[in-house]
């Protein structure tokens, strides 16, 4: 198994959140985080997980590092079934598959010095020549070699983000999760660590998850998207495919919101409303309630599932993207199918 | 929200069936010395105790004696409902004694409540407002006078200056309000006065921390690009956010004083229900002892609710949640 | 509503704000001169502690007056507002001059409801009825495009989505038909498609109400999508101020192209980002000479010495403060040269 070329592969992941209502009150309310997710990370590859807050994007990573139980589902590491593992039996695997955070503040213990925290791993798992091989770590990850004896407060957000680089380094991992890990950094620190987690790959030969809400970061970094709307995966594909020419009408509008500096000849699609509550998700296709592409007695009845189309990506939607780019009113007109005019609910501004 | 409230008095009614199984437990099952020797007179005959025991109730094992307890105390007993029984000295109802003590405790706790809410929320308010100047440095200093001064001291202290040297109020005992107003409130406002400075004195640090805290959100620098007058940044926005703590800890405090206030009780001599309990609690008059650690749960339960339901009130995340 | 004839709203000279700290002086603004006209979006771009919304908060008055030192004019149809009495300026705040906050989830008062706190500034500096303030907020409301304006009026905060937050927050802040609307970092909190939705009703707005904007943001793509004029600041200190064409087209200050380089493009994959090196200086001690030149590529000798004084190199270029020769600010600059999506069309 573990000689095939994917590193995690998960079926049909499923994570479901009880919600406490109270304590005599009767019916639990779940929270459907991720429904039945089917992916695979290939290795040395940047999977990228796309999607805005709430998405499940992660909680799909947590899954898949056993962070958090499975609700249905299996998630396989380089071979191994680890979807019921205990966390005892998990112990020897952890050290390959680390995680960086998105905040570097919070994230790094303010009480221990930067040995401390990028040598922990050495600790828990027992190696010895800590030392040299942390100062390694640092210079490494860009950092000096003497800031080995320093508190995180003394750094500033780009170089916190380097130690918890070298942290997640230091067992040397298979695979790396990062949790949208240039979010809370400034533009010019963002493209340092986008570059240092680029040149780790390749020198490391490292499997990354990528993910994050900006579709100009995971552009610059992933190989593979999946893009995900309420605990779904709505397009999977190869990174150049997908931004090309999307082929999920929401994929579209991700990429048609995004502001850019460029010029792009390109039209704006503007969902209405917000997203749903993950408590009770919409029937059928999930996106159905805000899409521009609604049949009505089709996209609400008939679940789409992901499907391989002819440009090297699937799709989880009944009407995909004939072309791209395409002006709003050729997105309502979707090949083969009456059009359904709904008003817009959002986005429209009414005379005082 | 009814639902909310009959849920949160279902849960009232098993917290105390568990304090009440805890303190037969403590009182009854773990007693320090056998009561009955008490009131079986000078070297007792083992028939005369068998008799005591009987008629107390304590020849029988203790399941059948925390049966009848409980039958008692939520169906009532000859002295109507809720039956606490009767004490070990003089064979009276617990319950009577209680309903005598209680208006003093009550009455002491009304007082010194509305005095310390007013002052230390006051105080708090208006050092958080001039923070970092003289105003606020004297308040704090107060604060912590109020906080480390001991209660029995500052009692004695009181009662030497204002009564013994100056004459300006009643002394210690208590004076019904229904005898002698004049007489009630010149013997109760110095055990307010002292009772209340410490609460005061917390109440005026908590709301200042509160209230800081509060004022560097974002909400309240919206208040202000609104353009609305300081005053109602402050006392609109500011304080309704910061209530909720206070209120949680007004409820609980005043409940914990039912039956805790025992210090000033002594000191001032109103003979109320902390008084009781402890007097009880030294000459082993357990049945008393129960009854006012009961009526203390009881009222720190409901005060929860009271707490829960006003809760819900100020702030609506809690009602809709 | 009367304003200066060339339609000049605001025009600020030589703010400048510090923070005495037990550390030291915080030097967090230091003369920042601009203008701002009726239909303009001015855009003010910088990284975090670059002075941008400082800048904002002190022109609306709401930084400490005790803690802070705020020196300059800021002045706003004939007058000074750094000098006005506080609550003259109170007057100004939220009628004249709005702003849209960065957090639309700890902006507004989670314990009132949403009509209810932009009924309160309706009333804050009308003399209306609260049945009255409370229509206007309904009708604001469903101006900026909140479905059910009348029930969503009685919802408390938690229970909006982030997007309809930041539609209240500006609804509350249109209330008085302002002519000034600050946004300062108005879609950073939020989704990218909310994103998109925001910055299109922002424009709404100021077209429909003929507003000036000053828009804050670290985001170029967003001010490249709605601004007409752009001032980038860094440490402090405008670096870059001129027309968005010409700034997005020919840039001509190094930290601009920096920003401009790693900016990841949503466009193309690059092979390599080009990164700013380094981090932002320290406020308490600032480097002498140019603030950026400890991270400037172009740096050379005048630039740890003098800093450059913020001046236009031309007549017909706009002013930055930057010791390099114009000839390689136009070599250099027309490498990051961008055609705006605005200009393509």
């Amino acid at each position: 198994m573990s000689a095939n070329g994917n590193l995690v592969e998960v079926e049909n992941l499923t994570k479901r959140f009880a919600v406490k209502q109270g304590v005599f009150a009767r019916g639990k309310t779940e929270v459907h985080a991720v429904e039945g997710i089917n992916l695979t990370v290939r290795r040395g590859e940047t999977l990228g997980i796309v999607g805005e807050s709430g998405c499940g994007k992660s909680t799909t990573a947590r899954l898949m590092l056993r962070l958090l139980d499975l609700t249905a589902g299996t998630v396989r590491f380089d071979g191994t079934d680890i979807s019921t593992m205990s966390q005892r039996a998990l112990r020897p695997l952890r050290r390959e598959m680390q995680m960086i955070f998105q905040d570097p503040y919070s994230s790094l213990n303010p009480r221990k010095t930067v040995g401390q925290i990028v040598g922990a791993p050495f600790a828990i798992h027992g190696q010895k020549g800590a030392k040299t091989r942390v100062q390694e770590l640092l210079e490494t990850v860009g950092l000096s070699p003497e800031h080995y004896n320093r508190y995180p407060h003394e750094f500033s957000g780009g170089q916190r983000q380097r130690i918890g680089v070298a942290r997640a380094l230091a067992l040397s991992p298979k695979l790396i999760v990062c949790d949208e890990p240039v979010s809370a950094l400034d533009v010019s620190i963002q493209a340092q660590i986008l570059n240092l987690l680029r040149n780790l790959q390749r020198d490391f030969n490292l499997t990354y998850v990528f993910i994050s809400h900006d579709l100009s970061v995971i552009r610059q970094i992933a190989d593979r998207i999946a893009v995900m709307y309420l605990g779904k995966i709505v397009e999977l594909g190869d990174s150049e495919s997908i931004y090309e020419h999307p082929k999920h009408p929401y994929t579209a509008a991700l990429l048609s919101a995004v502001p850019r500096a460029t010029s792009g000849g390109r039209e704006r699609i503007v969902l209405s409303g917000d997203v749903p509550s993950p408590v009770d998700p919409p029937a059928a296709c999930v996106f159905h309630p805000r899409c521009p592409r609604f049949h009505e007695g089709q996209c609400d009845v008939e679940t789409p599932q992901l499907r391989e189309l002819a440009t090297g990506q699937s799709a989880a939607c009944h009407y995909p993207l004939e072309k791209w780019p395409m002006t709003d009113d050729e997105i309502r007109q979707a090949e083969g199918a009456e059009r359904v005019d709904r008003p817009h609910l959002e986005g429209t501004a009414h005379e005082l | 929200m009814t639902l909310y409230i009959a849920r949160r008095l279902v849960w009232t009614v098993v917290v105390v069936a568990c304090v009440l199984a805890i303190t037969f437990a403590v009182f009854y099952l773990l007693p320090a010395g056998d009561p009955a020797l008490r009131f079986a007179g000078k070297n007792p005959t083992d028939a005369e105790l068998a008799l005591i025991h009987q008629r107390l109730g304590l020849d029988k094992p203790w399941y059948v004696q925390f049966g009848k307890f409980s039958k008692n105390f939520f169906v009532g007993d000859q002295f109507g409902w809720p039956g606490l029984g009767y004490t070990y000295a003089g064979q009276t109802s617990v319950k009577a004694l209680i309903v005598q003590r209680a208006p003093r405790t009550l009455l002491l706790i009304a007082g010194a409540a509305i005095l310390w809410l007013v002052v230390g929320v006051s105080i708090g308010v208006l050092s958080a407002v001039k923070r970092r100047t003289i105003v606020d440095r004297l308040a704090m200093g107060f604060a912590l006078v109020g906080i480390s001064t001991p209660v029995f001291w500052l009692g004695l202290m009181a009662l030497y200056i204002f009564w013994r040297q100056l004459g300006w109020t009643g002394g210690t005992g208590y004076v019904s309000p229904i005898d002698s107003p004049t007489g009630f409130i010149s013997h109760m406002i110095l055990p307010w006065i002292v009772l209340a400075l410490l609460y005061a004195a917390f109440y005026a640090r908590m709301t200042r921390n509160n209230l800081l805290e509060t004022l560097g959100e974002d909400y309240i620098r919206t208040a202000r690009a609104k353009g609305l007058p300081e005053r109602t940044v402050i006392f609109k926005h500011g304080l309704r956010a910061s209530l909720t703590p206070i209120v949680t800890m007004f409820g609980l405090d005043i409940a914990l004083l039912v039956g805790g206030a025992i210090i000033t009780e002594s000191v001032f001599n109103i003979q109320g229900l902390g008084y009781l309990a402890i007097n009880s609690a030294l000459q082993q008059d357990l049945p008393i002892v129960v009854g006012v650690v009961l009526l203390g749960s009881v009222a720190v339960a409901l005060a929860n609710l009271i707490v829960d339901i006003l809760y819900a009130f100020i702030d609506p995340r809690v009602r809709y949640a | 509503m009367s304003t200066s004839h060339d339609g000049t709203l605001l025009d600020v000279r030589g703010l400048t704000v510090r923070f005495p700290t037990s550390d030291g002086v915080v030097q967090a603004v230091s003369d920042v001169s601009f203008s701002l006209s009726r239909g303009e979006t001015l855009g003010v771009v910088g990284e975090s502690g670059s002075g941008k919304s400082v800048s904002n908060l002190a022109i609306m008055g709401l930084l400490n007056r005790q803690r802070t030192a705020i020196s300059g004019q800021v002045e706003f149809m004939g007058r000074d507002l750094l000098t006005l009495p506080p609550d003259d300026l109170r007057h100004i705040r939220g009628k004249d001059i709005a702003m849209v906050f960065q957090d639309p989830f700890a902006c507004l008062h989670p314990m009132y409801r949403v009509g209810a706190q932009i009924a309160e500034a309706v009333t804050a500096h009308q003399d209306v009825s609260k049945d009255a303030a409370w229509a206007r907020a309904v009708e604001l409301l469903d101006h900026v495009g909140i479905p059910n304006a009348k029930s969503r009026a009685r919802d408390y905060p938690h229970q909006f989505s982030g997007g309809m937050r930041q539609r209240a927050m500006i609804a509350m802040a249109l209330v008085h038909n302002p002519s000034i609307l600050i946004c300062d970092e108005p879609t950073t909190a939020l989704d990218v498609t909310v994103q998109a939705q925001i910055i299109e009703l922002i424009e709404e707005v100021k077209r429909e109400f003929d507003i000036g904007v000053i828009l804050v943001t670290h985001d170029l793509g967003v001010v490249a999508e709605t601004a007409n004029a752009v001032m980038v600041m860094y440490a402090g200190r405008i670096m870059e101020y001129g027309p968005a064409r010409q700034i997005f087209e020919q840039p001509q200050h190094p930290y601009t192209w920096g920003l401009l380089d790693s900016m990841p493009s949503i466009e193309r994959r690059l092979t390599a980002l080009v990164p700013i090196e380094g981090s932002p200086p320290s406020l308490l001690a600032p480097p002498p000479g140019c603030p950026f030149h400890p991270r400037c590529r172009y740096r050379f000798e005048p630039c740890p010495v003098d800093r450059p004084p913020l001046v236009s190199p031309l007549p017909e270029a706009h002013p930055d403060a930057c010791h390099l020769a114009w000839d390689e600010k136009v070599r250099e600059g027309a490498k990051r040269s961008v055609t705006r999506l605005g200009d393509a069309a």
